[in-house]
């Protein structure tokens, strides 16, 4: 055996292999965002549709996330032409009521829609107990990082993003996060 | 009824027509600057468009892709420099909202590096495989005992 040929073939394979074994190891569709542990951007969004009783807000009210200061802050972005919203619909409308009267403040910001399609789809999708705003030119949409919908992101008690999901959400996960982050906040 | 003569008319609307102020200057001038204004912000956008990527499509720069996504990014970066930010600036901004994913030529430190290193390094080990080659074609035959 060509032992100087064979170690010429090693070096040229070996760090080839590597890199590829290396992006193996990663989602290509996972795409890290940098926001987590950073504040998160303000913003002051009109309701469309009001939500149930007592999670509801009029609509026409500005809900401004500076106001949302020492509350955890369930923000989930969601669009009517969205088929993996409806996935998650009724898990963060009853999750959301579940945290009735607690420091949670669930809020929905309609993608790239528009107000009548949403209200349409809510009414369709049995009700939403949270209210959910409009995004006009989807400035806070860009502002939050957003890929598609539905993304939902966990603010902090000081408006700090704390983790963001993207697809469709579950209870476990909403709750694993909502109770974290109101039990840090009580700190 | 009484008719108004048409030579009347005609003198006072004459008349008329000469007592108009003239149109300012200031009111027509700008127009072909604020086009071209525009122009050269447009070129700027593009600029910078170019250098984002899209995030719901393959490979596309936020310039190329036609998704909603995209034209709203365009407007960010058109807004940002028509209020005075530099390109660097509004780059920074995606940047802080999406990672230097959203850069469709990612900047050259870390595992990044790779991408520019390895062509350099391909060329240049293709070229050493190539040279070893010919010498070896071009050495003259060892003489035979």
């Amino acid at each position: 055996m060509n032992w100087k040929r064979a170690g010429i073939a090693a070096a040229c394979v070996v760090p080839v292999i590597l890199v590829f074994g290396y992006g193996l190891t990663k989602d290509p569709k996972e795409i890290p965002s940098p926001l987590p542990g950073h504040e998160a951007s303000p913003f002051a969004l009109e309701v469309f549709a009001p939500g149930q009783p007592p999670l509801n807000r009029a609509p026409g009210d500005t809900v401004r996330l500076a106001d949302l200061k020492g509350q955890v802050v369930v923000l989930n972005f969601w669009a009517s032409w969205c088929l993996s919203c409806r996935d998650e619909h009724q898990i963060l409308s009853e999750t959301a009521r579940s945290y009735a009267g607690k420091p949670v403040h669930f809020l929905g910001v309609l993608y790239d829609d528009e107000a009548d399609n949403g209200t349409k789809w809510i009414a369709q999708m049995g009700g939403q107990s949270y209210p959910s705003v409009m995004d006009p030119g989807a400035l806070t949409a860009i502002n939050y990082g957003l890929y598609g919908v539905p993304e939902t992101y966990f603010l902090d008690t000081n408006g700090r993003i704390a983790y963001k999901a993207t697809g469709p959400v579950n209870e476990r996960l909403i709750r694993h996060f909502v109770d974290s982050l109101m039990a840090a906040g009580a700190k | 009824m009484t008719r108004v003569p048409g030579v009347l008319v005609f003198v006072v609307s004459t008349a008329l027509a000469a007592a108009q102020p003239a149109p300012r200057q200031g009111s027509v001038a700008p127009a072909p600057q604020s086009a071209f204004a525009d122009s050269v912000l447009d070129a700027r956008t593009a600029a910078v468009a170019s250098q984002l990527r899209c995030p719901v499509c393959q490979g596309l720069s936020i310039q190329d892709s036609p998704s909603e996504l995209s034209q709203q990014m365009r407007a960010v970066v058109k807004d940002q420099l028509r209020a005075g930010k530099t390109p660097d600036e509004v780059k920074a901004y995606f940047i802080s909202k999406y990672g230097e994913w959203i850069l469709l030529e990612p900047k050259p430190h870390g595992f990044n590096i790779l991408v520019y290193a390895m062509p350099v390094a391909l060329v240049v080990a293709g070229l050493a495989v190539i040279v070893v080659a010919v010498r070896k074609w071009t050495r003259p035959p060892s003489p035979t005992p």
